[in-house]
């Protein structure tokens, strides 16, 4: 609690004095940060180990899955170490079969044509997700979401195509009716001001959980109350 | 009455398999709705058009492939007005994977090109690492930044490079950006530090957070978002191309979306007032 | 005709003379204000018309290196290269034509020094004293016993309940930290949730996963977890394994939270922290398992999908709020209170703003606006 203290408080007046030994303190202290998380990374992979061997140790429910998990990062370590990646030399030099087999080197084909793709199969759910959920959550029960279903449904015609089949027809002189105007003009001034407003809380609120931290009002996550 | 309940209650795998027959069928069928420009594209377009033939013209790639659907027709289209244009490009990236990006379409868009010479027309000077930092490192000395291109080759060999020291001789900056750093740092340094203009494009997502910087300032000159805007200015240029196709099958997801909101709420109105003849 | 052109040349050198002297023409050099030393800026007024210039810089006026090339557009120029402080620094400014000739220099020298405060920071610091100093005298009035009235947020008085049904169902809770460190606040923000949460589990003999996607935060939620179980009697029932990293890949810790909850089936989520585009979908896939879903962030895109999805949503300062909350201490509710007195302040400075901005008085926003 006395280092939060020190730490959080010395964090402050630098950002007030760009004299020495002010100046480069955050700098520092950010580097230190990323030094203990890169050292962390080693708790991180034991503990996904431990937790997957004891399942499968125990025949947990879907213990078959926690195998994969296991064995895909395995591959991946042992390609990695082996034959290095793209930018990075490997401990054992790529043979010209493996290279005209896989074009690449092991590593960077398993990440380009499997890990990519996997991780563009996860974000392209969004697209299914944003349906049902829009579904469900468009419900004109008070006049409050009524407003909000109205515009959630001008806005989506106004990013399409269709929204400017349906309105094209409007003279210019009425431009302001087009539906992409009328989107444009909902993202730039209601939306902006919603989240600005939203954004300034949460900076007073950042403020708060801060100084409840410094001072030792707030010890939760050190485990306390 | 129990359809309506039903239409409170809809499976969700029936609306998942009407998704996708609504985004599959138009990529594979154009339909060709009417798109309209709409101010914050057509900015960037001007701004552009208004740049003297032969000048240079900074594009920098920070995104990296999980947004490249959204943001790579804007920079094949960017590309093509710009040579048309007969403007020159130095393409940079604060993203590492922008490299494979920027190179994958002046791939594409050279082959429309074959006048466009790779270190007279067009230059990649690969990735950076330093976000912000780089930028007011390129504003103050950019050859010292980016010392050589993508390929390792010193600047020095490239004609396109003759003169520029920093930001003067460029035109305008357009950073194609799918997050931090990107666009907003872009707009940070070289526009409100050095006062040129800067323009940008972004996914759906992230625009309105950029939205604000379109404004009297012109802290930003236009912003193009998402898939949309990237289709319309591919009908700007008079070429449409993956972004006209995949703001039909946009399109069409959205009116299924809002076709599915008009549902749930026949639903939910009908049953309610059955409820409230029930309670009366 | 060589008398013509003399006469030509002599007429051009008085008009270009004249044409400088009439612009009032400058070049100064100082020490760069409010850093750290190490820079020397250079402010110069010159005609638009020249199409370059360049600077130059000397220790011993004697012998200049040329160290930038720059546009009379600029007008400033931060020279923070190799500068030592206390070292007096020559400056030359060398105007050129469009062959690259010199035509005029200007001189100018510096001393770089580094400064003890930075008068740009001074709203800034104002800013600070009124909301810390409003804070902290409302957590003081909250430890002399001042009543504080705080209104009622539902998703942190839906906690118990929560953890009453999973134990009723005999299935676990999962809380999911967001995939931001722990040097992002909403982090540790969740986090401090996760504290008050642990205590209830370990209190009703429910089990809880929290999986977490950065190193740093599983040593930080397994401590806290095990401390709740101490603080609750029960640390025998403790499971260190119930906090497990996955990976520190987006969409990887997507993929293996969907797991847990459709192979877990969970009778509550909490998903408290900073999210991004995976919002939604850890949410749809909370809400298809059949859970109650308590989510909270103060990333603004973010928002609209766990509203859409979740049964209660912590909006941005919520979340912040919500280990004072729930702990029901005078003196984290004093905070709060504080926090209110901030939002009061910045409301009015933005009406006012608004207000001279309108009547065209620009001080308010100059004096405000970040350098």
């Amino acid at each position: 609690m006395l280092i939060t203290f020190l730490v959080g408080a010395l964090i402050i007046v630098s950002e007030f004095i760009p004299h020495k030994p002010f100046n480069n303190l955050s700098t520092s202290l950010e580097g230190w940060f990323l030094i203990i998380s890169g050292f962390a990374i080693i708790l991180g992979q034991l503990s996904l180990f431990k937790v997957n061997i004891i399942k499968i140790h125990r025949k947990a429910p879907n213990w078959p899955y926690f195998i994969i998990a296991l064995v895909s990062f395995s591959v991946m370590v042992i390609c990695g170490i082996l034959w290095g990646t793209q930018q990075q030399p490997g401990l054992i030099p790529v043979s010209d079969k493996m290279l005209n087999f896989f074009g690449v080197k092991p590593f960077d084909y398993i990440f380009k044509y499997l890990f990519e793709n996997l991780s563009a199969t996860m974000f392209s759910l969004l697209a299914f997700f944003m349906a049902s959920a829009s579904y469900r959550a468009f419900r004109a029960r008070s006049p409050e979401s009524t407003l909000l279903l109205i515009a959630a449904v001008l806005v989506m015609l106004g990013r399409t195509t269709i929204g400017s089949t349906l309105t094209g027809w409007i003279p210019e002189s009425l431009g302001f009716l087009h539906l992409p105007n009328i989107a444009s003009f909902i993202m730039k001034y209601p939306n902006t001001a919603g989240q600005r407003a939203i954004m300034i809380c949460a900076g007073l609120g950042v403020i708060g959980s801060s100084l409840r931290i410094i001072l030792g009002i707030e010890r939760s996550y050190l485990g306390g109350k | 009455m129990k359809i309506f309940e039903k239409f409170l209650n809809i499976d969700r795998r029936i609306i998942f398999l009407l998704i996708l027959l609504g985004v599959a069928i138009p990529l594979i069928w154009t339909l060709g709705f009417n798109l309209e420009v709409t101010e914050n594209v057509q900015s960037v377009y001007t701004m552009l058009e208004k740049i003297e033939p032969g000048t240079r013209i900074l594009i920098s790639f920070d995104y990296d492939p999980s947004t490249k659907p959204e943001i790579q027709p804007m920079a094949l289209a960017l590309m093509q007005q710009a040579f048309t244009l007969r403007l020159r490009i130095i393409a940079t990236a604060l993203w590492p994977m922008g490299v494979q990006m920027c190179n994958e379409a002046f791939e594409k868009v050279s082959a429309e090109y074959p006048n466009i010479e790779y270190g007279v027309d067009f230059i990649n000077l690969g990735y950076k690492s330093g976000g912000m930092v780089t930028i007011n490192h390129m504003a103050k000395d950019f050859r010292s930044t980016f010392p050589a291109d993508a390929g390792g080759n010193p600047i020095d060999e490239f004609p396109i490079m003759k003169g520029i020291k920093n930001f003067d001789k460029i035109g305008c900056v357009i950073s194609l950006s799918a997050g931090d750093p990107g666009l907003k740092q872009w707009v940070m340094i070289v526009h409100d530090t050095f006062g040129k203009p800067v323009a940008g494009g972004t996914t759906a997502v992230q625009a309105p957070t950029m939205l604000p910087y379109v404004n009297e300032q012109q802290q930003l000159v236009g912003l193009l978002g998402g898939l949309k805007g990237a289709a319309e200015y591919e009908l700007l240029i008079n070429k449409p191309g993956f972004a006209t196709k995949g703001m039909d099958a946009q399109s069409v997801a959205h009116l299924i979306i809002i076709l599915f909101i008009l549902i749930g709420n026949i639903g939910y109105f009908a049953t309610r007032k059955q409820k409230d003849n029930l309670k009366a | 005709m060589k008398k013509f052109f003399f006469c030509f040349f002599i007429s051009f050198m008085f008009i270009f003379y004249i044409q400088l002297v009439a612009q009032d023409i400058s070049f100064t050099a100082q020490d760069n204000p409010n850093d750290d030393g190490g820079a020397i800026l250079l402010e110069w007024n010159i005609p638009l018309s020249y199409p370059e210039m360049i600077i130059s810089r000397s220790i011993d006026r004697e012998n200049y290196i040329e160290i930038a090339a720059v546009s009379p557009l600029l007008k400033t120029f931060i020279d923070d290269e190799n500068i030592e402080d206390g070292q007096e620094y020559f400056y030359k400014l060398s105007v050129l034509n469009l062959e690259g000739e010199t035509i005029e220099s200007f001189s100018a020298s510096a001393l770089a020094k580094a400064e003890w405060f930075n008068t740009d920071k001074i709203s800034l610091l104002i800013m600070t004293i009124l909301l810390g100093s409003s804070i902290t005298y409302f957590i003081f009035s909250a430890r002399k016993g001042k009543r504080l009235y705080i209104r009622k947020i539902s998703g942190l008085d839906t906690i118990e309940e929560a953890v009453g049904r999973a134990t009723e169902m005999g299935k676990p809770l999962l809380f999911v930290p967001g995939i931001m460190d722990l040097d992002d606040m909403q982090t540790i923000a969740g986090l401090n949730i996760l504290g008050h949460l642990a205590e209830k589990v370990a209190q009703y003999d429910s089990t809880i996963h929290v999986p977490v996607c950065r190193s740093m935060v599983l040593s930080t939620a397994k401590e806290i977890v095990k401390e709740a179980y101490l603080r609750a009697g029960r640390p025998d029932a403790f499971k260190p394994d119930s906090v497990f990293y996955l990976t520190d890949d987006q969409f990887g810790y997507v993929a293996g939270v969907d797991g847990i909850i459709l192979r877990e089936k969970p009778a509550a989520t909490f998903y408290l922290g900073a999210f991004y585009a995976e919002s939604l979908i850890l949410a749809e896939t909370g809400f298809e398992s059949g859970a109650i879903q308590i989510a909270g962030t103060a990333m603004p895109t973010q928002i609209p999908f766990f509203v859409a999805a979740c049964d209660y949503t912590l909006i941005g300062e919520e979340l912040f709020a919500a280990s004072a909350y729930l702990s029901n201490e005078p003196n984290q509710l004093g905070s709060l209170k504080g926090q209110d007195v901030g939002k009061a302040i910045i409301i009015i400075t933005l009406l006012v703003g608004v207000v001279l901005e309108m009547f065209g008085i620009h001080f308010l926003k100059d004096f405000l606006a970040t350098h």
